[in-house]
């Protein structure tokens, strides 16, 4: 919670004002007391009428201004809440965004979106309670037992005794059922996850008549749910009892000590009234900080899940834009004509050297314990269409991946333009690769908000022609609104097909020097298929732009045309080489391909 | 209107259906709330006993506070008691017909028809059982702790002051309501700004969805500016709506109070200027103080029903959406004396079957199929042309809407769904695992399965190999919908599933999709044993299974188009002929 309340720091006036303004409130609440003391020893005592009216003038003014404290005192908080919460979001988006691969994998999306989601909305909620309530209770306690000592030293004493006694129950209580709480939170994210799993493997579990052991499975953890419950409601069940007793024991042994003081004459009649009057608010403030603290404790957990995930930090580090130049720039060539020549000269290195090079190169995932990949060693020509192919889990898709540094290689090293993809920028880098994902995911908006993804100012003209290239331009062009029609959430307008090609125009309108298409024609037909790879390999032709392209495919008609193959098995390069001579050599390559025949 | 009335009593009706059963904490409950009120109420008339008990100096009797001093500790104690025992009657109570509403609420889900669960989304079931029974939950235990004392305490408060003086108590009772107003008067003017806000977050939380959610292609394309970009415009909107919807609601507290505090002062101004006028026999400064307690007290509960009267009305609508989904048609029972498929020899057939999902959209019709012990059935189209709707009919996921289907000979209406089901092993192209083991998930079919049996199957199936290299073997705990294992490795799991019971009939649901095809072909030939003499239908892509099939179904916008072996469908030169065609073009 602590490292949240940063995002408090452009609302200090706000959060310092709102519970000032409550204390203020809190504190003309406090008097009225005593303007009834007043009212019963001096206008009642010596029946003046006019001192009653003057003082009831004075308690409804009491209440104005308490009114005009409490609704500036809401706004505050409201508006340091919101403004919070609003901040807080935005930099947790950005740290979401900026995290990599591992971490993603690791915390997996329904984790992160529920964190944005419902928890920043319940710490919202926690912040403005806390702003309006929480010093303002504490405040009415105290200011009670000081007004208190206002009136009579010795009767005060009592409220000395009794509000460390009352802290003590209250908080004792919060500390035994928070807890507990998170006990019942997690046993109902258990029951709903049952629910869940019933309607989604409904299928399968008919199937196998599982029906019955469900059920029973579902009623088990359900009775576990309310046994917590009600064993963490046995506990807090007694914080309004016992709260009671000591209030309620204090004020009769207020009573007979005011007896006393009244008569050896210390105190009025009237200010024994007061006192009572006073512990009367102790009690009434308890029980609204009790169901204040259940609000608090469960803001205070969701706080620190959020804090959690701004602890979790990148493992990727990134160089900052124009890294190699920079590089240059740290080594004494600071004048413009040198940053000149070291770009001339990087832009030969580009052309000289592979367009993709891997060396040696191991992958193991965060937490995994066998290499995923093992000693990957190829280089790939500038212009070159290279396919991979392999078995399920054989490491298509991580190789891949190291391109445009989604993971680390844990061994060895990926180039791209004969620079190692840890000393790009991440801008530099993302924008040099196109890639096209195994599922094919398109945004809520128009089919031409999708296609600028890949290039944010991209003209019809282009848009066009990456639809043509990816094989979508027909279906486009038949839809009633063209580039401007709009897709629902995920595509769900839209097949299989038709998203997946739409992905592809997607990565191929950015035209980057290196396309990846991991798996990405799964859903088309064979005929769509060789088309779109035909189109692709000569996209380049008519803008003089080479283009090096992974394709990725379970088929072996996809890539058996490519300049090179890289056939997979288990994470390490089993055949490399054309068409031809893999049928030759590879033993792998020649199993998958006759399968399909 | 009438309507509306007439459905939130019938939903109080079921609610009360559900209480019935803890008829005896509900009563004890009320006793307790009772006491307790009478009692919290009685209390302040003995403070102020006491306090006309103490004048001035040398005016004090002791002798008598004392008396009324004990007879207090006694009211308290006993107050403390009731207030326990009503907490802990209505926690049973509440938390006890959550459960027995949830337990309702998955009975049914387990025999809802699967058109229900299709055309539903899980979010919006999961959501009813969940979230709807705790917002239920939530106000019921309100509604019982609150809205019952609250008018206990309204009623005993009057009853109380007009014991102890009638006029004050007219003071009272005429600036309260003035609380009500207020209370609903801002309710009535926050609701639009409630709902925009409720919009608002509704469009943030869609968004955050569907970045974050496919948040590996955001990065892929740098989009994370554009992102923050969008995402900080709702995020500002937002705000604004959140600020004002909670500051206007947050006045309901200060106003009230500061009725509270009109009437607070209407009681300290009568009462010291009747005592002055009318004298202490008319009213003492015990009776005034009692009066100014009573009066907080009083007003309070006013304050809480306004909020627990809409907690209630939201109560009710839940409890409405969860009633909707137990009264749910379950699907048709089993007639009575069902017959138990055995032994069965693999016939299938359908006689003039007719079958569609909405009426207006025909499917299906007068289809007939007769299929012999132990032959293939392959299922080709383009993809969503409803091939997986044979599927649904074979295994009665749904019903034909005429004609009939028959196993062995057997009507599957008249049999029962244990029986018809266990017949068929099915692999699905969308692989479900359970969460729990691999060995848990394995022996789905088959729960008595030996170690040797499972690893057999497994070994079968070809995932026996990935299975030993996991970190606990057979006994990995898959996470979540089997977050923790590939595409493929989860298909290879459904078959061991498969495997490993044997049934006499297969379906299978482009089972090796996202498996590659070197394993396809080793699991092919797994199968192709595993399907000797078994009757099996194939949903396939691949050529080689279709052409090998004994008959081949030709499906395209949801109904069978031709029928008959590869042979026979190239000679028709046909739908099929063309897609034939087209798939083996370079």
């Amino acid at each position: 919670m602590k490292k949240l309340l940063v995002f408090l720091k452009d609302y200090k006036k706000e959060t310092v004002l709102a519970p000032l303004f409550k204390m203020l409130e809190a504190c003309f609440e406090l008097f009225v007391p005593l303007v009834m003391a007043a009212v019963i020893d001096k206008g009642i005592g010596q029946s003046d009428i006019g001192y009653v009216l003057k003082m009831g003038l004075v308690l409804v003014l009491l209440g104005l201004i308490g009114l005009t404290c409490s609704i500036t005192a809401q706004y505050f908080a409201a508006k340091a809440a919101v403004g919070f919460s609003a901040k807080l979001k935005h930099s947790l988006f950005a740290h979401l965004q900026s995290l990599s691969f591992t971490e993603m994998d690791e915390l997996g999306t329904s984790t992160m979106i529920t964190r944005m989601t419902s928890d920043v909305n319940q710490v919202q909620n926690g912040v403005n309670m806390v702003l309006r309530l929480f010093l303002r209770s504490p405040f009415i306690v105290f200011g009670a037992m000081v007004m208190a000592f206002t009136i009579d030293f010795k009767a005060a004493l009592i409220f000395v005794i009794t509000i460390p006694l009352l802290s003590v129950v209250v908080f004792g209580i919060m500390m035994i059922t928070m807890p507990l709480y998170k006990k019942v939170q997690a046993g109902l994210d258990n029951v709903l996850g049952i629910t869940r799993e019933n309607l989604t493997g409904v299928r399968v579990i008919r199937a196998f008549h599982k029906e019955e052991e469900e059920r029973v499975e579902f009623e088990q953890s359900n009775s576990q749910l309310t046994h917590m419950q009600l064993f963490v409601g046995k506990i807090s069940a007694l914080t309004n009892p016992v709260t009671y007793i000591i209030v309620n024991v204090s004020t009769v042994i207020l009573i007979y000590t005011g007896a006393v003081r009244v008569d050896t004459g210390y105190i009025t009649q009237g200010e024994v009234v007061a006192l009572v009057n006073y512990m009367s608010q102790i009690l009434i403030e308890l029980v609204k900080l009790a169901n204040l603290i259940i609000t608090i404790t469960k803001a205070l957990a969701c706080a620190n899940r959020i804090q959690s995930m701004f602890e979790l930090s990148s493992s990727m580090e990134w160089k900052n834009s124009d890294s190699y130049l920079n590089e240059a720039v740290r080594n004494g060539d600071s004048d413009s004509k040198g940053i000149e020549e070291i770009k001339t000269k990087f832009n030969n290195d580009a052309l000289t050297s592979y367009a993709v090079e891997f060396n040696n190169v191991s992958l193991t995932y965060h937490g995994a314990g066998d290499e995923s990949l093992s000693d990957i060693d190829f280089k790939v020509k500038h212009g070159e269409t290279i396919g991979i192919i392999g078995g399920t889990g054989s490491g298509k898709t991580s190789l891949v991946h190291l391109i445009p540094r989604f993971y680390d290689a844990t061994k060895g090293s990926v180039k791209i333009d004969g620079q190692d993809v840890k000393d790009y920028s991440m801008e530099e880098l993302r924008d040099k690769v196109g890639m096209v994902m195994q599922k094919a995911v398109l945004f809520q908006g128009t089919i031409r908000d999708n296609l600028r993804w890949g290039k944010a100012d991209a003209t019809n003209e282009e848009m066009n022609r990456a639809l043509e290239i990816s094989q979508a331009k027909e279906f486009v062009d038949s839809k009633p609104k063209g580039l401007d029609e709009y897709i629902a959430q995920g595509g769900k307008n839209l097949s299989g097909g038709q998203r997946q090609r739409l992905t592809i125009a997607r990565a191929v309108v950015k035209q980057p020097e290196i396309l990846i298409l991991d798996d990405s024609a799964s859903a088309l037909d064979y005929a769509t298929d060789a088309k779109l790879r035909k189109s692709i390999r000569e996209m380049g032709k008519d803008n003089n732009k080479i283009t090096t392209v992974f394709i990725v495919s379970q088929r072996a008609s996809s890539i058996q045309h490519a300049d090179q193959i890289v056939v997979l098995d288990d994470g390490k390069v089993v055949g490399l080489g054309k068409h031809e001579e893999l049928l030759e050599r590879c033993e792998v390559y020649k199993e998958i391909y006759y399968s399909q025949m | 209107m009438e309507s509306k009335g007439g459905k939130q009593a019938q939903t109080i009706r079921k609610v009360l259906r559900y209480i019935r059963k803890y008829w005896l904490y509900l009563a004890l409950s009320i006793v307790a709330a009772s006491v307790t009120v009478a009692l919290t109420l009685y209390l302040p008339i003995l403070t102020g006993y006491a306090i006309d008990l103490i004048i001035e100096q040398g005016l004090v009797d002791f002798a008598g506070i004392m008396e009324i001093l004990k007879k207090m500790a006694v009211v308290i104690l006993i107050t403390a008691l009731t207030q326990w025992l009503m907490n802990i009657c209505n926690n049973k109570m509440t938390y006890n017909i959550v459960k027995d509403v949830r337990n309702d609420a998955f009975r049914k889900i387990e025999i809802l028809p699967l058109k229900y669960i299709d055309s539903h989304s899980y979010g919006e079931i999961v959501s009813r059982v969940i979230a709807d029974v705790d917002q239920f939950a939530d106000g019921l235990l309100m509604g019982f702790t609150q809205f019952f004392t609250g008018v206990i305490t309204i009623i005993g408060t009057l009853g109380f002051m007009l014991s102890v003086n009638v006029g004050i108590t007219g003071v009272v009772v005429l600036i309260t309501p003035l609380s009500f107003l207020v209370a609903s008067f801002i309710a009535k003017k926050t609701f639009t700004m409630f709902k925009l806000q409720s919009e608002t977050r509704g469009e943030q939380t869609a968004f955050i969805d569907e970045m974050i959610g496919n948040q590996k292609i955001v990065q892929a394309f740098s989009h994370e500016d554009e992102a923050m970009e969008t995402f900080d415009e709702i995020n500002g909107r937002l705000e604004s709506a959140s600020l004002k919807a909670i500051f206007f609601s947050s006045l309901t507290n200060p106003s009230t109070r500061f009725v509270n505090n009109l009437v607070y002062a209407g009681v300290a101004i009568t009462g010291a200027v009747l005592a002055i006028t009318r004298g202490a026999s008319y009213i003492s400064v015990g009776q005034l103080s009692c009066f100014l307690s009573y009066a907080n007290q009083y007003t309070k509960p006013f304050n809480e029903i306004s909020g627990v009267v809409t907690e209630l009305q939201n109560a009710l609508a839940c409890a409405a959406r969860i009633f909707e989904l137990i009264e749910e048609d379950a699907q048709i029972d089993e007639p009575e004396n069902a017959y138990v498929l055995h032994d069965v020899d693999g016939t299938v057939t359908l006689e003039n079957v007719s079958f569609s999902y909405v009426p207006e959209k025909k499917l299906i019709q007068n289809f007939n199929l007769a299929v012999k012990s132990g032959q293939r059935i392959a299922i080709v189209g383009p993809t969503g042309c409803g091939k997986t709707t044979v599927i649904n009919l074979l295994m009665r996921f749904y019903d034909v809407d005429a004609g009939a289907i028959c196993v062995s000979g057997h009507d599957i209406r008249e049999v029962t769904r244990k029986s018809l089901r266990g017949s068929y092993g099915m692999v699905l192209q969308e692989t479900w695992l359970k969460t729990g083991t691999i060995r848990e998930n394995i022996i789905m079919g088959k729960p008595d399965a030996t170690d040797e049996e499972i690893v057999a199957a497994a070994k079968a199936s070809h995932a026996h190999s990935f299975i030993k290299r996991l970190p606990n073997g057979y006994d990995t705990v898959i996470t979540e919908e089997g977050g923790n294992l590939s595409q493929g490795q989860k298909q290879l799991l459904c078959i061991t599933r498969v495997m490993l019971c044997l049934p006499p009939m297969l379906i299978l649901d482009e089972a090796t999709s996202s498996i590659d095809t070197r394993t396809e072909i080793k699991i092919q030939q797994a199968f192709a044993t595993m399907m000797k003499g078994r009757t099996s239908f194939i949903v396939a892509h691949r050529l080689s299974t279709i052409r090998e099939a004994d008959i081949i179904l030709v499906m395209k916008d949801g109904n069978i188009i031709e029928q008959g072996n590869h042979e026979t469908l190239l000679a028709m030169n046909g739908f099929y002929a063309n897609l034939y065609q087209s798939q083996f073009a370079k």
